[in-house]
């Protein structure tokens, strides 16, 4: 349906591989951000612990997702990652090289690694920008002389679906959300950056447009060899689209595996309820009963230990007092599979976890 | 009482509503029948711009203030809506009819206590003493499971989460004991974990009341959880009506095919997405012919010439197809969980 990127004249230089294949592309490691509410009545100092002790590695060309439910952080990740809002404390390594650490400043051409795709396609263009301003702006922005930016923006749009000449001179109201979203995707790509985030992209969008835009992104990522962050609250989707998943919860990564693996075997009971609660598709065979019940628990007041026992139908007197780490606990050979959940750790003293003695063996 | 049983508790007969726009009148939904049997829910299921919302606010006389043209007939019971005046229409709502919406923040209103306001409909609609409506609004909040009811009776809607504000909602809805309940969207702004429990407390509580429902989504899996029947809108037509297993196991509109193959299921390496190509057409300036035609991977030439008449391919299973006839049904595959 669309010209490949790839061999499209691109005016911004393609930014060159360093460590080759097998390292990381981005590695995070235990970024925080605490967000201080104004105070109440007596000036109170109330916190929201937004994302707390996060780590995630992106391999070259793999995509991972971000589940979880609202106020579990996904969406401050996603921009501490991009470095839109500043973590508090953390490091960032991008390739090999340090990309971010507190206090430092993500110079402009580092920046272009690592493009955001945000849910809200109307508020996340210019108004008073035709399409083609608005994809031809990144790189205008970065030296690239007008004409030639324009004439990129044209072949982008045709890329991505819109064929210029009859769109590139509208403006973001006469668009649909889905020819919206493909210009916030175009515009990302724009950049020619190697690291997507995509914060719900598609979750504002009717379902047979859902599917044309998550096909583009399969294509894109194809074309030009990119890696995706994929943040949805939909298992269906982050299962289609991700090689890896990460299930947050309340600010904290509570299980992360391949996709194969964790839709196959959930080790956290919180996951299993989220998969759990998914409408069946199919009338005769309903939920019978809800896995959870309420609603998740205030942010700015999380449960002491792990902070899941609250909801979680195997919760013991341990689980309120220490908080469960996040480890592998994989087979020895396994793809690497973290859960952190007291359950899961043998010796741990959770009724539910294997004895010491039984892992030696 | 003895002729509820027997006569539908929501007719609607070709029922069309237009807006006036910039270039004209735009028609918006065009010719829809429904017929709801007493104690059934309804699924109208579609895309924005489909109707299914105007289709529901037609219900309970809505479009008048927001000066649509409306044509045909809405019955509830024995009484048609659409001749009705202000102060039966007022009567109507919240008493015969519940309505939930999509976001109760814009349904509740912010500087009152939830426990009045239930109170206040009470009081309203059956006249009883303040007191006594308050002991019944207490008795809606356990009946829709509200954790602490008698505390949370005296929360402003902003000190209650998502989920526990969308069933105050619904407590509110269910305080006069409707006959027929209007739901548009109720779950989509809730959580994953949130919305099971509310679909399955919906379930519950028609089951317990015998209530009938007509509930809105686009959401193929929410359709699946709640439904007798489904009927799937596009632009301002029902193309496919029947029950939630024939519409949604074994669909025969072409439309409505295609939007089982957009779900999102398994991964990318395994089968690529099923699309639907295009958009939905402008409803100001409609083809001629069948209006998903443009769109239609089975189009054949007649298809362009005229609209396709409703016809039942099985018992109760109304397509508005040319092609219904010459298509066997296919299944949509067996729907895997993991």
């Amino acid at each position: 349906m669309s010209a490949n990127l790839a061999r499209l004249e691109a005016p911004l230089p393609v930014i060159p591989d360093r460590g080759g294949p097998l390292q990381p592309l981005l590695a995070a490691s235990d970024l925080s951000k605490t967000f201080r509410l104004s105070g109440g009545f007596f000036g109170g100092r109330k916190a929201v612990h937004a994302v707390d002790g996060l780590s995630l590695t992106v391999g070259k060309g793999e995509t991972v997702g971000i589940v979880g439910e609202s106020g579990c952080g996904k969406s401050t990740a996603a921009r501490l990652i991009s470095g839109i809002t500043p973590a508090d404390a953390g490091e960032i390594v991008f390739d090999g090289e340090t990309y971010w650490t507190p206090r430092s400043r993500i110079t402009a051409e580092r920046r272009r690694a690592i493009q955001m795709v945000f849910q809200d396609s109307a508020s996340s263009l210019n108004p008073r920008m035709t399409l083609a301003e608005t994809l031809a702006f990144g790189p205008r922005a970065h030296g690239i002389p007008t004409a030639s930016a324009h004439a990129y923006a044209r072949d982008l749009l045709a890329a991505v679906g819109l064929p210029p000449a009859r769109f590139a001179e509208r403006y973001p109201i006469q668009l649909s959300g889905g020819q919206r979203q493909r210009v916030n995707i175009a515009r990302a790509v724009a950049m020619r950056p190697r690291l997507l985030i995509l914060d719900e992209p598609v979750s504002a969008l009717d379902k047979s447009v859902e599917a044309q835009v998550l096909n583009l992104l399969v294509q894109l990522r194809e074309e030009l060899g990119l890696s995706y962050i994929f943040i949805s609250h939909d298992l269906n989707v982050v299962r289609y689209i991700s090689d890896r998943v990460a299930v947050m919860y309340l600010g904290q990564v509570v299980e992360e595996a391949t996709s194969e693996d964790i839709f196959a075997t959930p080790k956290h009971p919180y996951t299993r309820a989220l998969f759990a609660s998914r409408p069946s598709l199919d009338p005769r065979h309903r939920v019978k009963a809800a896995p959870l019940a309420g609603d998740p628990p205030d942010p700015i007041d999380p449960p002491s230990g792990c902070r899941f026992r609250t909801r979680c139908p195997i919760a013991e007197s341990l689980c309120a007092t220490v908080a469960p780490p996040l480890d592998d606990t994989a087979k020895d050979g396994a793809a690497v599979h973290k859960v952190a959940c007291w359950a899961a750790v043998p010796g741990s003293g959770h009724s539910l976890a294997a004895k010491p003695l039984e892992r030696v063996q | 009482m003895s002729d509820r049983m027997a006569a539908p508790i929501l007719d609607i007969a070709s029922l069309s509503v237009a807006y006036r726009g910039a270039a004209g009148w735009t028609p918006v939904v065009r010719g829809i029948d429904v017929r709801l049997e007493a104690g059934r829910t309804l699924v109208l299921l579609g895309e924005s711009g489909s109707g299914k919302s105007v289709t529901l606010r037609s219900i309970v006389g809505l479009l008048r203030d927001e000066g649509a043209r409306v044509e045909g007939e809405v019955r509830v019971g024995a009484r048609n809506v659409t001749t009705m005046s202000d102060p039966e229409l007022r009567q109507l709502r919240g008493g015969r009819v519940g309505f939930i919406f999509q976001e109760p923040m814009t349904a509740l209103d912010p500087v009152f206590r939830i426990g009045d306001q239930i109170a206040e409909t009470i009081v309203r609609h059956r006249g009883t003493t303040w007191k006594c409506a308050m002991g019944m609004a207490k008795e809606l909040f356990e009946l829709v499971q509200i954790p602490s009811a008698a505390r949370r009776l005296s929360a402003y809607p902003n000190e209650l989460s998502g989920g526990l504000r969308q069933r105050a909602m619904i407590a509110m809805a269910m305080s006069c004991e409707p006959e027929l309940l209007l739901a548009d969207e109720p779950t989509t702004a809730l959580d994953a974990t949130v919305q099971i429990q509310v679909l399955l407390l919906l379930r519950e509580i028609q089951k317990e009341r015998g209530t009938s429902m007509v509930f809105v989504t686009h959401d193929l899996g929410v359709a699946a959880e709640i439904a007798d029947d489904v009927a799937v809108m596009y632009a301002g037509q029902i193309v496919e009506h029947g029950s939630a297993d024939q519409v949604l196991l074994t669909p025969r509109h072409p439309y409505t095919q295609a939007l089982t193959r957009c779900v999102v299921r398994g991964s990318y390496r395994d089968a690529a997405l099923g699309e639907l190509g295009g958009a939905p057409p402008d409803l100001g300036r409609l083809p001629a012919g069948c209006s998903f035609a443009p769109r239609c991977v089975r189009r054949a030439d007649e298809c362009l010439l005229a609209a396709p008449e409703p016809c039942e391919v099985a018992p109760s299973h109304i397509v508005a197809c040319l092609r219904a006839a010459d298509m066997a049904a296919t299944p949509t595959g067996e729907f895997q969980e993991s």
